[in-house]
C-alpha cells in the first residue's frame, strides 16, 4: 500500500479537475431533490456534494439532516449503490433482424464511457468485488458488464459516520476500505489523507498539489474509522454461525416474516451484490426487427421461479426465504463468502420496515422477535 | 465452443420437422454457418437454448447431434413452445448451448446402466441410451424404464422394442393412467418398474429425467433398495434464461441448475427436494 | 376486402381515455394502420355493427346497463381475441364505487323521471360477463403494452404477462423511495408494473392506477400506512381508487372499514 499523502480541503477541486483530464465522465453522491436522499450521480464540481449533510436511517426510514459541517462525506450510504454503473438494472443484449426467412443476429456491444465514481463505500467496494466474480470470473464473461468494468476509476471515501442500519463491521468489510480502489480518501475537517490502490489511481493523484500527512491526521484517519465501526449497532452473526440457517428451512419465523413482507422487491433492487436479471424481448411494431433485453429482476416476483406452469416460490415465505438463505448461506459456497456486506440498503429501503439483521438473528435464536411484528398503526412515523 | 458474447444466438434452419403426438414435435437443426455446424459438439445430457424470432428462448436439452444436425424434441405447453410447433421446415430460429453438465458415461464403463424416465423425460436420454447400444461391450447390463400417462402418449415405442432384443437388456415402459394393458406394458407409475428391473445395486449407473417428484420419489426407493446415492444423477428443469449462471432464476439452493447442472448426483439436491417451494 | 387482421375497438362506460391514448400514439399510429385493419372505432368515427367478425376486439368501459351485457356478448361471439384495455373494461373502474351504494336511491334523487333509466346495480368488468383473452391496465392503459399486445398476436403468442409492483421498475429507473425519504403514502408496493413508475418518478405518489400486482399484502402495508400517519378512513380510500372492485383492492377496503383491531 502507498503512503498517505494530504490534500487540503481547498484543493479538492484539484481532484475533480485531474479525473477530468484524464477522459473520465465524474459520478459522485449528491442531493436528489425531488425524491429525496442521496444518489450517486453525474457531478460538475465540490459545490455538488452534500456538504454539511447527514442521513439518518432507520427500517423503511431514511432522511437527510443537515449538520452544518464543512464535510462533504459524513454520510453513511446512498439509496442505491454503485451498481447500476456496472450491471445496468435494464440493458439491450443483443438485436435480430429478419429478412428473406432468415434471422441475423447483431451484438449490441458499445464500447462503455470512461467513469469514474467518487465517494465509493467500503462495503460497496466489497460487494463490487461479488459482481466481479459473478459476471467475470465463471466459465462466461459478461461483456456489457466487462465493458464498463473495464473504465472504472473508483476514488473510495471511508466512513466517519454509521447510520443506524450500517453493520459491515460485522460482516469485515468496512467501514474503512481495505482493497479494490484506485484512490482511497479519509475526509478529515481540515481536508484528505489520500492513499492510492492502482496505477490508474497513481496516474490521478501525480497530478494533486499533495502534502505529506502528519502522524496525526493519520491517527485521527484511524480514530474516525474505530469510532464509526463502534457506532454500529446492528451486527449479523458470523458467516460460520449463518451456517445454520440450513437447518430452518422450515422455521415457522418465516411466515411471520411473510405477514409483513410486501414481497415488493425493493430489497433486491437496492442490494449491492444481487445479480439476477430476466430476459425478454422487445419487437418492432413492424416485426422486421427485434431487440433482446434485460431487467434487473427479483427473488420476490412470481416469474422468478417459474416453470412451465408452476411457480415454485409462490408465495413471500418462499421468496423471503430464497433471498435471505441465499445472501447469507447458499452463497458461501457460490462464491466463497456471504453475499452480504453490511450496507443495510435492504433494511432501510423496506417499506414494512423488515428488519434484515434483527431477523436473521431472530431464526438463529441470537436475539428476541419484537413485541410487536405488525407496523405500527399509531401514525408515529409520520412524516416530519 | 465459447463465444466472445455468450448472449448472443446463432442462426438455425429447420430441415426437417416430426409432429410425434399431438403436442410434441422434433426438429431437425442445422447451423447456417457451417463454420459454427462444424465446431458445434455436445455431450450427452447438455441442453441447448432454443430462440423463436421476436418471442424469446427456451432450454430445451439436445436429443442428439448426427453429422453437422441437431435433434430437440419438444413439448408445446408455454408461450415460446406452442409458437414453435408452428413453425415450418426452411424456417430459422436461434441456438446457444451447449449448456450445463453431462450424463456419467465414462464413469459408468463396465456397469450396469438403468435408465429411469417419465414423459418427455426420454428425449434427453436418448442420445445416451444409443451411446451405450453402440459401445455395448464397455457397459454391464442395460435396463431402460419409462412411464408415461397413455400409451398413445409414448415416443419411439419401436425404438424400445429394438432395443428390447438386444443382449443383457430390459425394457420396461408403463402406463399410467390406461386401463388397457398392452402386451409389453404395465400399468401404474415407475415404481411398478422397479420391482422387475434386474441390475447390480451395488454396481451400477443410474440415469433419471422427469419431473421433480417422480425422481424424488424413484431415487429414495432406490437408495432403499440398496443402490448408493452417488450412483443416481438425476437432470433438473428449473427457469433457466441466461443458461451461463448469471441471470440467477435456476438457482435450487447453492446450485446453478444451468452450470452445475442440469444432471446432478443424487445426494447433491436430495436434502433441496425435500423442501418444498425452495 | 384486405387480408390484414381487423381490429375493433369498442367502448362502453368509460371516460374514453384509453381510446385517447390510442389515438395519441403518434407515428406508430401510422405503421400499426399498415399491419392491421382499424374497422371499427366510433371515436375515430368508423363504425360497424357487433355482428362483424374480429380478429382483435379491445374493450374499454365498464358494464353497467343490460344493453351493455347484449353488446358485449355479441363483440365476444365474433372475436377471435378479446382484450379489455384499461381500469373499466379490466376491474370496472372508479365508477365501480356506486356498487357499495343504493343506485336505485341515488336515481329517484337525481331524475324525475328514473323509470326510463334501464340500469344494472353495479358497474361490472368485462371478465364478469364474457371470457377475456388478455388485460390491459391502466388509466389509461399504456400505449406501448397496447402495440406489444397487437405485435404478439400478430406473432401468434399470448403477450407477456407481467405482474410484478411498481417498484421494481421504479427501482430500475434509479428512483429513491418516497415512501422511504418523505413517508409519502406511495401504493407502489401494491400497484402493478406497467406505467414506468411514472408517477413516483416525478416525486407524486403511485395510485393504484394499474390494479393490483402479484401476490400483494394488503393488510401490512395499510397498517404501514396508518404508521405514516394516514387514518384507516383514508387508508380505505388509498385501496377504494380507480380499481377499486379488482377483488384484491376490494378485500383490503374491507379490512380497512371498520375492524375493530385497527382501533389503537
Amino acid at each position: 500500500m502507498s503512503d498517505m499523502r494530504y490534500l487540503h480541503r481547498a484543493d479538492l477541486p484539484t481532484l475533480f479537475s485531474a479525473i477530468r483530464e484524464a477522459g473520465y465522465r465524474l459520478i459522485g453522491p449528491r442531493e436528489e431533490t425531488g425524491q429525496g436522499g442521496l444518489v450517486y450521480r453525474e457531478i460538475d464540481g465540490v459545490e455538488d456534494l452534500p456538504q454539511g449533510v447527514r442521513d439518518s436511517q432507520a427500517p423503511g426510514h431514511y432522511r437527510l439532516v443537515k449538520t452544518g459541517s464543512a464535510r462533504c462525506f459524513a454520510w453513511a450510504n446512498t439509496a442505491s449503490a454503485i451498481k447500476p454503473y456496472l450491471y445496468a438494472p435494464r440493458e439491450k443484449l443483443w438485436r435480430a433482424v429478419r429478412k428473406d426467412g432468415r434471422v441475423h443476429f447483431e451484438a449490441v456491444e458499445r464500447e462503455a464511457a470512461k467513469t469514474a465514481i467518487l465517494g465509493v463505500r467500503a462495503c460497496d467496494l466489497a460487494a463490487l468485488e461479488l459482481q466481479d466474480a459473478h459476471f467475470l470470473q465463471g466459465a462466461y464473461v459478461d461483456p456489457y458488464y466487462k465493458a464498463r468494468r473495464e473504465r472504472l476509476l473508483l476514488v473510495a471515501v471511508n466512513c466517519t459516520h454509521a447510520a443506524d442500519t450500517c453493520f459491515c463491521a460485522s460482516t469485515g468489510d468496512g467501514p474503512a476500505a481495505r482493497e479494490g480502489y484506485d484512490l482511497l480518501l479519509d475526509e478529515l475537517e481540515e481536508g484528505y489523507l489520500l492513499r492510492v490502490g492502482s496505477e490508474r489511481g497513481a496516474m490521478i493523484a501525480a497530478d494533486l498539489p499533495l502534502q505529506p500527512a502528519s502522524a496525526a491526521q493519520q491517527a485521527e484517519a484511524s480514530a474516525q474509522s474505530e469510532a464509526c465501526a463502534r457506532q454500529q449497532q446492528r451486527a449479523l452473526p458470523s458467516q460460520q454461525r449463518l451456517q445454520q440457517l440450513d437447518a430452518l428451512l422450515e422455521d415457522a419465523r418465516w411466515t411471520r416474516i411473510a405477514e409483513r413482507c410486501l414481497s415488493c422487491g425493493n430489497c433486491t433492487a437496492v442490494c449491492p451484490t444481487c445479480f439476477c436479471h430476466r430476459e425478454f424481448e422487445v419487437p418492432a411494431l413492424d416485426g422486421k426487427s427485434t431487440e433482446h433485453w434485460r431487467d434487473a429482476d427479483s427473488c420476490f416476483n412470481e416469474d422468478h421461479s417459474y416453470i412451465v406452469g408452476e411457480v415454485v416460490r409462490h408465495g413471500s415465505r418462499e421468496r423471503y426465504r430464497q433471498w435471505m438463505t441465499h445472501k447469507l448461506f447458499n452463497w458461501v459456497p457460490q462464491y466463497g463468502r456471504i453475499g452480504c456486506t453490511g450496507c443495510g440498503r435492504c433494511t432501510t429501503w423496506c417499506p414494512a420496515s423488515i428488519d434484515f439483521v434483527l431477523e436473521a438473528n431472530v431464526l438463529l435464536g441470537l436475539a428476541a422477535a419484537p413485541e410487536v411484528e405488525l407496523p405500527h398503526v399509531d401514525g408515529s412515523e409520520a412524516a416530519e | 465452443m465459447k463465444p466472445a458474447n455468450p448472449y448472443l444466438p446463432w442462426e438455425a434452419e429447420i430441415v426437417d420437422r416430426i409432429q410425434e403426438t399431438p403436442d410434441i414435435f422434433t426438429w431437425r437443426l442445422r447451423f447456417t454457418d457451417r463454420e459454427v455446424a462444424r465446431q458445434y459438439g455436445f455431450k450427452h445430457g447438455q441442453f441447448n437454448m432454443l430462440y423463436l424470432y421476436g418471442v424469446g428462448e427456451v432450454a430445451i436439452s439436445v436429443m442428439s447431434n448426427e453429422g453437422e444436425e441437431l435433434l430437440h424434441t419438444i413439448r408445446a405447453v408455454g408461450r415460446v413452445t406452442r409458437a414453435m410447433m408452428e413453425l415450418k421446415v426452411g424456417d430459422h430460429i436461434g441456438v446457444r448451448g451447449p449448456f450445463g453438465s453431462a450424463w456419467p458415461l465414462d464413469v459408468a464403463r463396465g456397469k450396469d446402466i438403468v435408465f429411469v424416465t417419465a414423459g418427455l423425460g426420454c428425449a434427453p436420454v436418448t442420445s445416451s441410451i444409443k451411446h451405450v447400444v453402440a459401445n455395448r461391450a464397455d457397459y454391464g447390463r442395460l435396463v431402460i424404464m419409462q412411464s408415461v400417462r397413455h400409451r398413445n402418449e409414448g415416443l419411439w415405442e419401436p425404438q424400445y422394442d429394438e432395443w428390447r432384443s438386444l443382449p443383457d437388456t430390459q425394457v420396461l415402459l408403463t402406463a399410467s393412467r390406461d386401463k388397457t394393458r398392452w402386451p409389453h406394458w404395465h400399468l401404474g407409475r415407475v415404481s411398478v418398474l422397479l420391482d422387475e428391473a434386474q441390475y447390480d445395486k451395488q454396481n451400477c449407473v443410474v440415469m433419471m429425467c422427469g419431473p421433480d417428484q417422480m425422481m424424488a420419489d424413484t431415487s429414495r426407493t432406490l437408495v432403499d433398495l440398496g443402490v448408493p446415492g452417488e450412483s443416481i444423477h438425476v437432470s433438473l428443469e428449473r427457469n433457466m434464461q441466461c443458461a451461463v449462471g448469471h441471470c440467477g432464476h435456476c438457482q435450487l439452493g447453492q446450485h446453478f441448475v444451468c452450470k452445475d447442472g442440469p444432471i446432478f448426483t443424487w445426494p447433491q439436491v436430495a436434502e433441496l427436494m425435500r423442501v418444498k417451494g425452495y | 376486402m384486405s387480408a390484414k387482421p381487423r381490429v375493433a375497438i369498442h367502448k362502453f362506460a368509460s371516460c374514453s381515455g384509453c381510446q385517447l391514448a390510442f389515438v395519441n400514439m403518434g407515428a406508430e399510429l401510422i405503421e400499426l394502420t399498415k399491419l392491421v385493419d382499424i374497422a371499427h372505432m366510433a371515436e375515430v368515427g368508423h363504425v360497424l355493427s357487433e355482428d362483424e367478425d374480429m380478429d382483435i376486439a379491445f374493450v374499454e368501459g365498464s358494464i353497467t346497463t343490460p344493453h351493455d351485457v347484449e353488446r358485449l356478448k355479441k363483440i365476444r361471439e365474433h372475436s377471435r381475441f378479446l382484450i379489455t384495455m384499461g381500469a373499466c373494461a379490466t376491474s370496472g373502474g372508479i365508477q365501480a364505487l356506486r356498487n357499495n351504494a343504493d343506485t336505485a336511491e341515488w336515481m329517484r334523487s337525481v331524475y324525475a323521471k328514473p323509470e326510463f333509466i334501464h340500469s344494472l346495480s353495479s358497474s361490472g368488468a368485462i371478465a364478469n360477463y364474457v371470457k377475456v383473452d388478455f388485460e390491459l391496465w391502466g388509466c389509461p392503459v399504456s400505449v406501448r403494452q397496447m402495440l406489444a399486445a397487437v405485435r404478439a398476436f400478430l406473432f401468434g403468442v399470448t403477450p407477456p404477462n407481467l405482474r410484478e409492483k411498481v417498484c421494481q421498475e421504479c427501482k430500475r429507473r434509479g428512483n429513491n423511495c418516497i415512501l422511504v425519504t418523505q413517508g409519502a403514502a406511495c401504493m407502489g408496493p401494491v400497484t402493478r408494473t406497467g406505467c414506468g413508475a411514472l408517477c413516483p418518478s416525478f416525486g407524486a405518489p403511485c395510485y393504484t392506477c394499474y390494479g393490483p400486482a402479484e401476490n400483494i399484502n394488503v393488510g401490512s402495508f395499510g397498517r404501514r400506512l396508518m404508521g405514516l400517519g394516514l387514518s384507516q378512513e383514508q387508508v380505505l380510500r388509498k385501496f377504494a381508487s380507480i380499481n377499486n372492485a379488482a377483488p384484491a383492492f376490494s378485500d383490503a377496503a374491507k379490512l380497512f372499514c371498520s375492524e375493530p383491531w385497527m382501533e389503537e
